[in-house]
This record gives C-alpha cells, sequence and structure tokens, in this order.
C-alpha cells in the first residue's frame, strides 16, 4: 500500500516536472517560433551576464516580472469567484493527465510499475468530463470580473466548448469502436501492432477523419488560434482575463500552456500511438539493447561535435561584436556541448553493449517515455505552428464549422466505423 | 511566395473549400520561413537596434544644433525669423546686443521645447545666416523628464553632427 503510494507520487512528480517544465519551453517556443515565422529574431535581449540561450531567460524575467507585480482588484468583482477561477482553470488544466499513460512499464527489482498515475477504466470518459470542466474557471473568470469584454469572452467560451465538445466526443467514439475500451492503456497497447505487417496500427490510420475531427476539436477546445474567439484581442481587448494582473494572470497564461500540453498529450495517445515506437516494439528493443544503446550514445557524441562546432565557428565570426558578456556565450555553449560530448564518450568507454536484462529493460523504458515525450513536444510544436500560420474564425463561420461541418462528419465517421467494425 | 489573391466575394474552388489541403499549403509556408530564418540567422532583417543603426539620409532632420562663427561664438544673429516661421512655437529668442558693433543683435538665451517641435524644419529654412542646422542625425530622445527636453544654448551649440551629443 505504501508503495503503491508512493509511486504514484512519483509518478505525479513526473508528470507534473515534465509539463511545468514545458510552459517556459513553449512561451519561449511560441515567441521565437512566431518571430521566425514572419522574418523577425524574437526575443534575444535577457541574459544573465550575457548567457541568453536564444532568449530562453525571458520567461525567467517574465515570471519576476508577474510575481512582483501589484495584484490590482477593480471595484465591482465578485470576490471569491474572481479569486478562485484562476486555480480552477490552472487546476483543471493539469487534472487530465491523470489517465494518460507515458510510458508502459518501468521494471524495479522484478516489479512492474505501469506508467500511468491512475489507470481507469473509463479513461476517455474521465478525459471527456475534465475538458468541459475547464470552461467553469474561464465562465466564472468572465462573469465574475465585472466588465463586458470579459463576460462575452466567457460567452463565446461556453458556446464554442460545447459545440466542439459534440463532435469531439462523436470523434472519439469511432475510436472507442475500433480499440474496444475505454481504458487509455488499452487503447495505446492497440496501437503498437503494425497492419498488414508495414503500417503502425496508429489511431490516425484507422480512423483518419475522426483524427483530423479531433485534433480540430481540440484546437477549439483549447481556445488556441484559429478558434480563440474567447480571446479575440482584436474585438474583446484580450477576453476572459482582461481584469486579471499579477500571478492570477499568470495563472491563466500557464493553464493555456498545460492545456497545450495535454490536448498534445491526449492526440498523440489516441491517435499516435502514445509512447509506442513506430516498428520498434518493446520486445526488440530488450533483445537489441547491446546494439542500441552504443549507437544512440555515438549519435549523442555526433550531435555533441556538431553543435560545438556550429558554436566556435559562430564565437570566431561573432568575436567582439558586441563588446561586453554576450560575446562569450558562443563560446562557452561550445564547452558545454564539448562536455556532453565527453560524458556520452565516457558512456561508451563504461562497455554498454554488455548491458543486462535489467538494464535493457530499463532502456526500453527510458525510449518509449522519450518517443511519448517527444510526440508530445511535435504537437505543441504543431499547436504553435497553425497559430501563427492561421487567421482567426468569424464567430458565424465557427458556429457554422461546428455544427454544420463536424457534427456531420463525425456522425458519418461514427456510422462508417460501426458498419466497419460490424462486418469484419 | 506569391498565392494567388482572390477578389473579396470571389469564388473558391472545391479544393479550397475543403480548406484542409489549404492549411496544409499555409503550413508548408510558414515552416519554410522558420527553416531558412533557423539556418540564416544573420540575415534576418532585423536591426539589433541599440548597437546597429539603420543609415539615414544626409537630409534627415534630427534634433537641431546651433552653428558657431570662427570665434566660437553663435553665429545666430537674435532675428527671430525660426520662432516666427516655427508652427510649434517651440523656439523661445532672447535679444540682446552683440559686444562687436558690426553685428546688431546675438542670442542672449535660444531654448527650444523639443517636445513640442514637429521636426518640420521650417526653422532651417528660414534662418537668413544659416545659424539652425537639423543636421546632427540624433532621432533617439528619451529622458526621465519633462524638463530634459526643454534644451538651452549652450546645449544647441555642443550638438554634433557625428551623431554624439
Ligand atoms: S523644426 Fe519646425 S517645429 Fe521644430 S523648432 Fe524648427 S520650425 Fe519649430
Ligand atoms: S537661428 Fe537664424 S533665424 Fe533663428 S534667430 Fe538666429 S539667425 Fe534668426
Amino acid at each position: 500500500m505504501t508503495d503503491l503510494v508512493l509511486t504514484t507520487f512519483l509518478k505525479m512528480a513526473f508528470i507534473l516536472a515534465v509539463i511545468l517544465g514545458l510552459v517556459p519551453v513553449l512561451i519561449w517556443a511560441e515567441r521565437k517560433g512566431s518571430a521566425f515565422i514572419q522574418d523577425r529574431t524574437g526575443p534575444n535581449r535577457a541574459g544573465i551576464a550575457g548567457i541568453r540561450l536564444a532568449g530562453l531567460i525571458h520567461p525567467i524575467a517574465d515570471v519576476l516580472k508577474l510575481l512582483f507585480k501589484e495584484d490590482v482588484r477593480p471595484a465591482g468583482v465578485h470576490r471569491v469567484l474572481y479569486a478562485l477561477a484562476p486555480f480552477l482553470v490552472f487546476f483543471v488544466s493539469l487534472l487530465t493527465y491523470a489517465v494518460i499513460p507515458f510510458g508502459d512499464y518501468l521494471e524495479v527489482g522484478g516489479r512492474r510499475i505501469p506508467l500511468v498515475v491512475a489507470d481507469l477504466d473509463v479513461g476517455i470518459l474521465y478525459v471527456l468530463a475534465i475538458a468541459s470542466l475547464g470552461t467553469y474557471g474561464i465562465v466564472m473568470g468572465g462573469w465574475a470580473s465585472n466588465n463586458k469584454y470579459t463576460f462575452l469572452g466567457a460567452v463565446r467560451s461556453t458556446s464554442q466548448m460545447i459545440s466542439y465538445e459534440i463532435s469531439m466526443g462523436l470523434a472519439l467514439m469511432g475510436l472507442l469502436l475500433v480499440s474496444q475500451s475505454l481504458r487509455l492503456t488499452d487503447v495505446v497497447a492497440g496501437q503498437g501492432v503494425l497492419l498488414w505487417g508495414f503500417l503502425p496500427r496508429w489511431g490516425v490510420v484507422i480512423q483518419p477523419l475522426g483524427a483530423i475531427l479531433f485534433m480540430t476539436a481540440a484546437f477549439a477546445e483549447t481556445n488556441r488560434n484559429p478558434f480563440d474567439l474567447p480571446e479575440g484581442e482584436s474585438e474583446l481587448v484580450s477576453g476572459y482575463h482582461l481584469e486579471y494582473s499579477s500571478m492570477k494572470f499568470a495563472l491563466f497564461f500557464m493553464a493555456e500552456y498545460t492545456n497545450l500540453v495535454v490536448a498534445s498529450a491526449l492526440i498523440a495517445t489516441l491517435y499516435f500511438g502514445g509512447w509506442n515506437i513506430p516498428w520498434l516494439p518493446r520486445a526488440v528493443i530488450e533483445a537489441r539493447a547491446g546494439v542500441l544503446l552504443p549507437l544512440l550514445l555515438a549519435a549523442h557524441v555526433a550531435i555533441c561535435a556538431l553543435a560545438a562546432a556550429l558554436y566556435l565557428r559562430r564565437a570566431s565570426r561573432e568575436r567582439g561584436r558586441f563588446g561586453d558578456g554576450r560575446d562569450r556565450e558562443p563560446g562557452l555553449m561550445a564547452g558545454v556541448c564539448v562536455l556532453l560530448g565527453l560524458a556520452g564518450l565516457a558512456a561508451l568507454a563504461l562497455r554498454p553493449w554488455e548491458i543486462g536484462p535489467a538494464g535493457a529493460s530499463l532502456l526500453a523504458t527510458a525510449l518509449q517515455v522519450g518517443a511519448f515525450v517527444g510526440k508530445v513536444v511535435f504537437f505543441c510544436w504543431f499547436f504553435i505552428w497553425v497559430r501563427w500560420t492561421l487567421p482567426r474564425f468569424r464567430y458565424d463561420q465557427l458556429m457554422h464549422l461546428g455544427w454544420k461541418v463536424m457534427l456531420p462528419l463525425a456522425l458519418a465517421n461514427l456510422v462508417l466505423t460501426a458498419v466497419v467494425v460490424a462486418l469484419v | 511566395m506569391n498565392g494567388k489573391v482572390h477578389g473579396y466575394g470571389g469564388k473558391m474552388t472545391l479544393g479550397e473549400r475543403l480548406y484542409l489541403g489549404e492549411i496544409f499549403r499555409g503550413l508548408g509556408i510558414t515552416i519554410r520561413h522558420v527553416i531558412r530564418n533557423l539556418l540564416h540567422t544573420g540575415d534576418l532583417p532585423t536591426v539589433q537596434y541599440p548597437e546597429e543603426r539603420r543609415a539615414y539620409s544626409e537630409r534627415f532632420r534630427g534634433r537641431h544644433r546651433l552653428m558657431k562663427r570662427e570665434d566660437g561664438t553663435p553665429r545666430c544673429v537674435a532675428c527671430m525669423m525660426c520662432s516666427t516661421a516655427c508652427p510649434a512655437d517651440c523656439i523661445h529668442i532672447v535679444a540682446e546686443e552683440h559686444p562687436d558693433p558690426a553685428i546688431e543683435k546675438a542670442p542672449a538665451s535660444f531654448e527650444i521645447d523639443l517636445l513640442r517641435c514637429v521636426y518640420c524644419g521650417l526653422c532651417e529654412e528660414a534662418c537668413p545666416c544659416d545659424a539652425i542646422r537639423m543636421d546632427t542625425g540624433i532621432y533617439d530622445l528619451a529622458a526621465d523628464s519633462r524638463e530634459k527636453f526643454w534644451v538651452d544654448k549652450d546645449f544647441l551649440l555642443n550638438n554634433t553632427t557625428d551623431g554624439t551629443r
């Protein structure tokens, strides 16, 4: 029992660390990515003793600024709901994570620990239930702020969520029919096999329409562009969180990015194989660990060497460009890369090809978790990428798409899947 | 990257109305920008402002300066042409007798309120002695109080054309 509690807490800590660690990186990626899409340089100023990490120090500056800002509470707000809303939004955005498997299992001392916090047998229903809870925070925040812009943002958010949740649920139902289980671990495990011997049996392969519908609905549920009407700064100033300042605003802001991570994790889990590495099942990894690990280490050393060379080239090119601490940065980064590469070499010297079965199992787990995190990061980038590509929908277009296009398509997808499943 | 531009209310083809293909086309365009800019960070048109500066035309009207005679006194004869011409009414001159009898007047004080100035250059044009010019090239005016934008004769006499103050 204490074991269970301990492992559960460790898993929760891991997930929290990954999500909360991803949030500043995502904010950075959003700013830097948008800058590069628009041919700008993006953040590159804030630095600690000249070390700027291409703008990665900016989130630290942002957090410090938000922490020390005055927490203004406008007159006429509903005190309790106003204070509660940002916490609710942030809290709910983290809840979904409980049921998402981020790896197969971890073998420690002969025991297998499943890498999911709560393996609920109603997993997908839980996901849908929590997703609709997220609206409450937004509605509370918008209504309690006593401001017509925030209120309009909240109203838009509700109608949008209701419209898109239906197609989301229907799209998911198609997947349920195929996977024959509501449990997310089963859904992921079912995607680990190959179809006709060469195609990974991922959700996106057997339910392509469902995948597109689900992803579209996920964009709407996370209030991301092109569906970010609740925030619509062109007409609603900034929507439901207009009246919030300081850390309360920061919570709304962080919730947006944790929602992004959760939506990406859901897309990866349901339609892109979760922690499965295509064409590389666990048994193969464990059997070939003695080859894989040295290969991986060699690749690591090669990448480090390449990065160090690039940094050194930059250091020689930009010598004395700024005339302050910033000139040291490329050289220092080259040093870090060299150190990382040396660490890889040292690991190679430890005879990684003689890795035992316990080590092989660990390697397989690490690779699978890595694959999952990689997929999540890719979809996070996809969200950002789409945001800076597409313009925002008009409100009537949004409703048109939700009710007249997505809903019939989701229904057709469901019926078609049901027929196929019944026949096969 | 010149896409086809439709007129307002133009008919869209079926492929365009399906939307998805167009979305991926758009995504392709944006990712091309990202990759190009990642590989050639140096080619971005952004000017790293305080360190790098865009070259301005020689005719650019920056902050004013007062010209000097050979002996270092202001060339200005306090004729008030500039302050009369000034549409913003921001040149304030107090005239005094010049010690040299060949010259009628000199400015006892010559002040410009740079916050009111609209950089129209009329003062420059109005001056009969070429005593006031706007060729310093200084355009980044910043100070922590309004008073500091009220610049006086000494300040204006010591403005240079090389961009330093
Ligand atoms: S530039 Fe125009 S506004 Fe400025 S001081 Fe000269 S005349 Fe006045
Ligand atoms: S600067 Fe020129 S126009 Fe103005 S008062 Fe002096 S001489 Fe006259």
